[in-house]
């Protein structure tokens, strides 16, 4: 089993490409690995409870474990109390350590 | 404990994408966990270290240099160089040909030139390897 780590950098009402890490995840979550989606910079504008058709339900809902950087959040006026239920806001220390767990695969979008 | 070391490409040129803040906060994060951190800088991420940057004032604001106190990326890259003292956590390498073709060559102290065979020595010999591309 490998940990898969994306990074979704992109604005999803702007990029119709981050159907790619949506899929993607899905896909090697349904194979057994282990996926986190951590969203950066105006990847976490999706982030919002209150957003239309978000696809980070159905990656909740896929058992994807979803955090958003707090300092991206935090930039753009997002309280943690905005949140969609899924997602944690995280620091990007928890990305380091993330990054370096043994038998992981890093991919930033 | 074993040491780690993070290995990141970076191609973004400076003032230009969120992506650089993101990848110095990142570099910055490692470092005080006392991990190692090699960058390999591409194409205009080359400019990131480049020497001759300089702060400005605010003409819109009003504000002088002192002021505004505006950020510069070689200035994060210098401090986060000296990271380590004399055994400097940071390693970066600028790509030689990306520096030739931006005449970019006078970057911060402790900037390295090499190639993207240096990039492949340096993501063998790390935990792990996160590249950052352009949009």
């Amino acid at each position: 089993m490998t940990n898969y780590l994306f990074i979704e950098s992109r604005d999803p009402f702007e990029s119709l490409d981050v159907r790619f890490v949506a899929e993607t995840a899905t896909a090697l979550k349904e194979r057994g690995h282990t996926v986190t989606v951590f969203l950066v910079q105006n990847g976490v504008l999706a982030s919002r409870r209150a957003a239309r058709d978000s696809y980070l339900a159905r990656l909740a809902e896929a058992g994807v474990t979803l955090l958003a950087d707090d300092f991206s959040l935090s930039e753009r006026g997002i309280q943690p109390a905005e949140l969609h239920a899924g997602v944690q806001p995280a620091s990007i220390e928890t990305l380091v350590d993330a990054l370096v767990e043994e038998n992981t695969k890093a991919i930033w979008h | 404990m074993t040491e780690k070391t993070l290995t990141l490409a970076l191609m973004d040129p400076p003032y230009e994408s969120a992506n650089s803040t993101t990848a110095l906060r990142l570099i910055s994060a490692a470092l005080k966990r006392g991990m190692r951190v090699n960058v390999f800088a591409y194409e205009g991420a080359v400019s990131l270290p480049l020497k001759e940057q300089t702060p400005h004032a605010n003409p819109v604001k009003g504000t002088s240099v002192e002021e505004e106190e505006h950020p510069t990326t070689r200035a994060f890259v210098s401090s986060l160089l000296e990271i380590g003292g004399d055994n400097p956590l940071l390693t970066w390498v600028n790509c030689g040909l990306c520096v030739d073709e931006r005449g970019a060559a006078n970057a911060v102290d402790g900037v390295k030139r090499g190639s993207p065979a240096d990039f492949l020595k340096m993501a063998a010999a790390s935990t792990n390897t996160l590249v950052i591309p352009t949009k």
